[in-house]
């Protein structure tokens, strides 16, 4: 079983966000960077996986080398080398053209990630993957069983969910509660300093969308408090005053 | 040049959200001089798909096969790219959901084309394709210019404004359209599909009542069902309620859930952490009841009670009750 779990490097849920250079770049600033959660979810699964079958968990990151600690977080958690395209992704198309020729070259069994990145919220890259590959896709999985090189997946539908069978090799964009977030342990990050990281360059690929500024938005008015003993008086605020109902 | 717009069917119904896509649509159809061109696949009957013509559609492919009746992500990809070129189509269009994200990223691929997921708003076409997107789950925009030829757009829920007193009586004419179908679409087979076909979907939802861990237990829910009853609400709930299998997950609102964007998000008992408004900062109106005054979700409420949720629910539920 060859396992290939790709990762983003995000800022943390709780991260405030601002930009710089007149609103075109992220400021970085007191940022704290993470593994995005849902591929840390995917990396969870990858690890018991391997840990069952045995095989190789290569983890890749398509990005610049601020990224190493969360790389580096990923092999202490149980991947066994990883891979670094050396870029700054403009988007998810480049995103998905890297993955997929380094998978090309490798013919993985099965390429995990998160269902989306929580900096660009696309979900996208598992299903460009997929396609540039000629392979399934398919998210956001929840559940994934393997039996030699079928798989049993189950699917979050819209209201609800669908259990498939499918044949590797797979794309998964994955979610809770396929596994439980992992922590590594000591041994972990011993080993991990000596794991190897390879960098790459990206390969080249068309401009398709160029980012061009990013703003925030507007400030929120201020709430209005309606006394515990009045409370049925909101609903009539909501129907004449907010006019949603 | 046609702009494609691809419509999710829900039991033969084309879904609110896919409406406001044809809307959408037909919106960048004149502002570029083309037309609007819809397509669904799958079982619906010719009345219901006719109605893309008020939302400002001309036409729309239908393939009927059942072979599509359901839902295959590979397989609608396929029928999207060859309905794409069989219309010349240079502007493709789907509303974000996990089926639209997973056939615009297939369709893009195959059409080498660039992707927007997330768009909140109309395109400026003049001077470039330039679109605005959420992005770090709505705590930010960004404004993104498209470069290729083909353009893949996945638009959010609200994207667009429809006045449905304003919409035109215009019906769109149903073509029957035959994709060629391939074998390796439909490798995979489904053992079962779980759905709560009577609860109205997150997603579409115009109104949603939300339960946290204040709620005490999955035993005391019915105060929060009978609101979301009486106002005709889909029901939610906060990241440790699911976690707690208190609630469905496909019910688990937030940043590591699914991001919603009602008119009026009605929150109980939640205190709202930033992962859970990053699921909700989408919502037109936000109400939350809460009995710590503290709670940091009354920073991004409208409207605000502090209190016991089991005393304030059940009077709002009899307000609600007498209002219609
Ligand atoms: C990476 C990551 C991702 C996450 N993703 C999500 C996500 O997607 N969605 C999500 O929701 N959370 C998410 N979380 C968890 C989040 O941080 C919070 O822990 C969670 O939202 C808290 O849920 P809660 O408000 O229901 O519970 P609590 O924080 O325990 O709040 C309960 C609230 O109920 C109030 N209360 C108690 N009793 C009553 C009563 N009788 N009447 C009125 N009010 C009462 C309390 O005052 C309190 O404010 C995530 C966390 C991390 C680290």
């Amino acid at each position: 079983m060859k396992i290939l779990v790709c990762i983003t490097n995000v800022p943390d849920t709780t991260a405030k966000i601002s930009f710089t250079d007149n609103d075109t770049k992220l400021n970085k600033n007191g940022v704290q960077f993470i593994i995005g959660p849902y591929d840390d979810y995917a990396l969870a699964r990858g690890v018991e996986i391997k840990e069952q079958n045995g095989g190789s968990l290569t983890v890749l990151h398509v990005g610049e080398a601020d990224a190493e600690p969360q790389i580096r977080k990923a092999l202490a958690i149980g991947a066994d080398d990883a891979i670094r395209v050396n870029a700054d992704p403009q988007d998810s198309y480049f995103v998905a053209a890297q993955i997929a020729h380094i998978a090309s070259q490798n013919s993985y069994d099965l390429i995990l990630m998160g269902r989306e990145s929580i900096d660009y919220n696309s979900g996208v890259v598992h299903g460009l993957v997929g396609e540039m590959l000629g392979i399934p896709s398919y998210s956001p999985v929840m559940k994934l069983d393997l039996e030699g090189n079928n798989a049993t997946i189950t699917r979050e539908i819209d209201g609800g969910k669908e259990v498939l069978k499918a044949h590797l090799p797979l794309v998964l964009g994955c979610q809770e509660p396929i596994a439980e977030w992992k922590i590594p342990n000591m041994r972990g990050i011993m080993t991990a300093r000596t794991k190897p990281l390879n960098v790459v360059e990206p390969v080249s690929v068309d401009d398709m969308t160029v980012p061009q500024t990013y703003k925030l938005p507007a400030p929120k008015g201020a709430c209005k408090m309606i006394p515990a003993s009045e409370a049925e008086t909101l609903i009539k605020l909501l129907q004449t005053e907010a006019k949603v109902l | 040049m046609s702009i494609l717009i691809y419509v999710e069917l829900d039991n033969g119904s084309i879904k609110k959200t896919s409406l406001e896509a044809v809307a959408y649509g037909a919106k960048v159809a004149s502002q570029t001089g083309g037309q609007a061109v819809v397509l669904a696949l799958g079982k619906a009957d010719n009345a219901e798909l006719e109605k893309a013509g008020q939302y400002g559609a001309v036409k729309v492919l239908h393939a009927a096969d059942a072979k599509l009746d359901h839902e295959n992500s590979l397989a609608y990809a396929d029928a999207l790219v060859q309905a794409a070129t069989q219309e010349g189509s240079k502007i493709i269009i789907l509303s974000k959901s996990g089926l639209g994200d997973a056939m615009a990223a297939r369709a893009a691929a195959k059409l080498k084309a660039g992707i927007v997921s997330g768009v909140t708003a109309l395109p400026e076409t003049d001077g470039g394709f330039k679109v605005t997107r959420a992005i770090f789950t709505g705590k930010a925009f960004a404004t993104t210019e498209i470069k290729s030829d083909i353009k893949v757009l996945v638009i959010r829920k609200n994207a667009i404004e429809i006045d449905e007193a304003a919409l035109s009586s215009a019906n769109a004419t149903v073509e029957a359209f035959q994709p060629a179908l391939r074998e390796s679409d439909f490798t995979a087979s489904v053992v079962s599909v779980d759905k709560a076909d009577s609860e109205l979907s997150l997603a579409e939802a115009g109104i949603i009542v939300s339960g946290g861990r204040g709620m005490k237990g999955p035993e005391h829910w019915q105060p929060l069902i009978d609101l979301a009853r009486a106002l005709g609400a889909a029901t939610g709930c906060s990241k440790p309620v699911s976690d707690l299998d208190w609630r469905p997950h496909h019910e688990h609102i937030g940043q590591t859930g699914i991001k919603v964007a009602p008119n009026l998000y009605i929150a109980c008992g939640i205190s709202g952490a930033i992962q859970h408004l990053a699921g909700v900062n989408g919502s037109k109106c936000i109400v939350v009841i809460n009995k710590d005054p503290e709670a940091p979700f009354f920073k991004a409420a409208d409207y605000g009670i502090v209190g016991d949720v089991f005393e304030i629910l059940p009077k709002l539920t009899e307000a609600a009750k007498s209002l219609k």
